[in-house]
């Protein structure tokens, strides 16, 4: 059977290259980064190479560099560092409402435990207003924390500007970078960010590795104690192997974002319109052009559940994902359409596509010519659609 | 996650459909997660005769409603009220525990279907 990948913001192939740099750290340079012989010392030369490779991406220097377990544990640390470094400073933390689970579970984790949380609302587009961000600064404010690109919709946020005032506030400035690293340039001073975060599966590189920048001067208290490896910062006997395939798949973006990116946009577009134009009563959700990231497509397709598209689409090989409440465990549909002001009904039939180095127009033809189809059979099966044509018809 | 049967149902649903004039209807919405399903029911003496349904939901209660009007088929009144939402599951092969509130949907709606039948006949008399 045809087999269609358009989930890259879930989970991304790993390069060929990468993969091949990876293989050697486990069957023959397999040495403990912190041993002091040679078989340590190729696997510390390698793992500091890495840490380089994943700086110059984003502007950092490699010092500042502290490898995790993958962007789950480095949005953790960042938050429950920060706030565990500054409680005699202060108590309140600002984040947004449309953040990935892994940074607002923390910081409603951190409220449970005598932090005051703000979670700034977003617009109709899932783009957080740096007025709003103004105004709920207190002089006990600690940490903002917010996400670069949001990973249902797309949305890039005005995160420089952000950025801007915290650094005026002194407050420390955390960013979950997942989505937007590989895809839009990140660059940690012109983001005036203190802490970001990052990960390797969804640039290409394994699953399992992830990094926080820490700006040199920022304080943050470990979550893992033990042999003091990454400078102290988060103990254990680093992934040398991931590390290093993580290395190579930030040079790799580096060398290939720019075209990569043009490439993309184009397929999204042709994605988007092709199916506003094939399918009647489509909602585009997020912005459109520039705020957008290069590899996003979010519709929503009234008067059909979320569930029953994807299924459809993965018995004809595609691979998608959706908001809708039907997918999620807790039956709640995504927070992140919720928080843009969709209503229920229209969060269930939303469509995430997320696009990435390998597709093709072909690709995209084959979901175009596929997704009315399914569109339509499910919407003669649905009590509501049947309602919308009847009151057009009388 | 499903099992063949769900996808066998999901896939190739039957009695999908309205029935003009039915004699009980029955709509119910899933508080859970807010998915709709409707009912007819063309009813002769004691027997259903006919049954038709929309549903707009997950692959489970898609699947379920199409299970149920199979399992109600050529039933009488007071048989089809004695499916439950377990029996119309069982049927399927089981669902995922995450699912089996999907289940409730087909059960409630024909539940609701045949009360509207017995009202209809009420109003009759
Ligand atoms: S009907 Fe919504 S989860 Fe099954």
């Amino acid at each position: 059977m045809r087999r269609v990948y358009l989930d890259h913001s879930a989970t991304t192939p790993v390069d060929p290259e990468v993969a091949s740099v990876m293989m050697t750290y486990y069957t023959e340079k397999y040495g403990n980064p912190s041993s002091v012989h040679g078989f340590g010392r190729e696997a510390k030369q390698a793992l500091e190479q890495a840490r380089t490779q994943v700086a110059e991406l984003i502007g950092a220097n490699p010092k500042e560099i502290t490898f995790t377990s993958g962007g789950t544990e480095a949005d953790n640390l960042a938050i429950l560092g920060t706030a565990e470094a500054l409680r005699t400073k202060g108590k309140h933390i600002i984040t947004s409402c449309i953040e990935h689970h892994a940074v607002l579970e923390t910081c409603e984790h951190l409220e449970k435990n005598g932090f005051d949380l703000t979670v700034i609302p977003v617009d109709e587009e899932g783009v957080i207003s740096v007025d709003a961000v103004q105004k709920a600064i207190r002089p006990d404010t600690i940490l903002i924390t917010v996400m670069h690109a949001n990973n249902e919709v797309g949305s890039i946020q005005p995160i420089a500007e952000i950025g801007k005032l915290a650094k005026e506030h002194g407050i420390v400035f955390h960013v979950d970078a997942v989505q937007s690293l590989g895809k839009i340039p990140v660059n940690v001073d012109e983001m005036n960010v203190d802490l970001l975060t990052v990960s390797s599966h969804k640039i290409y590189g394994p699953k399992g590795v992830g990094a926080l920048y820490i700006r040199k001067g920022v304080r943050i208290v470990p979550l893992v104690y033990g042999g003091g490896q990454e400078r102290k910062r988060r103990s254990g006997t680093e992934n040398t192997p991931g590390i290093i395939g993580f290395g190579k798949a930030c040079e790799l973006a580096g060398q290939r974002m720019a075209e990569d990116a043009q490439k993309q946009i184009k397929l999204r577009d042709k994605l988007m319109n092709g199916i506003l134009d094939r399918i009647e009563f489509v909602k585009v959700n997020g912005p459109l052009g520039e705020k957008r990231l290069p590899n996003n497509v979010n519709v929503s397709i009234r008067y059909v559940e979320g569930e029953s598209l994807l299924l459809s689409l993965d018995m004809l090989g595609i691979a998608a994902s959706s908001g809708s409440a039907c997918t999620s465990g807790s039956l709640d549909p995504s927070h992140v359409l919720l928080g843009m002001g969709l209503i229920h009904e229209i969060a269930h039939g939303s469509l995430r596509f997320s696009l990435g180095r390998q597709n093709t127009e072909e690709e995209i033809d084959y979901v175009l010519e596929q997704l009315p189809k399914i569109v339509e059979r499910l919407r003669m099966m649905s009590p509501l659609y049947d309602q919308v044509v009847r009151s057009n018809h009388v | 996650m499903y099992t063949e049967k769900v996808m066998d149902h999901f896939t190739n649903p039957r009695n999908v459909g309205e029935l003009e004039n039915a004699d009980g209807v029955g709509e119910v919405g899933n508080a859970k997660c807010g998915d709709i399903m409707r009912i007819y029911l063309d009813i002769e003496g004691d027997i259903i005769k006919d049954v038709k349904f929309k549903t707009f939901g997950c692959g489970a209660a898609v699947a379920t409603s199409s299970m149920v009007t199979e399992m109600v088929k050529g039933k009488t009144i007071d048989e089809a009220l004695e499916i439950s939402n377990k029996a119309v599951a069982e049927a399927l092969g089981g669902l995922p525990e995450s699912k089996m509130h999907c289940s409730n949907l087909a059960a409630d709606a024909l539940h609701k279907a045949i009360e509207n039948y017995r009202d209809n006949q009420q109003k009759k008399e």
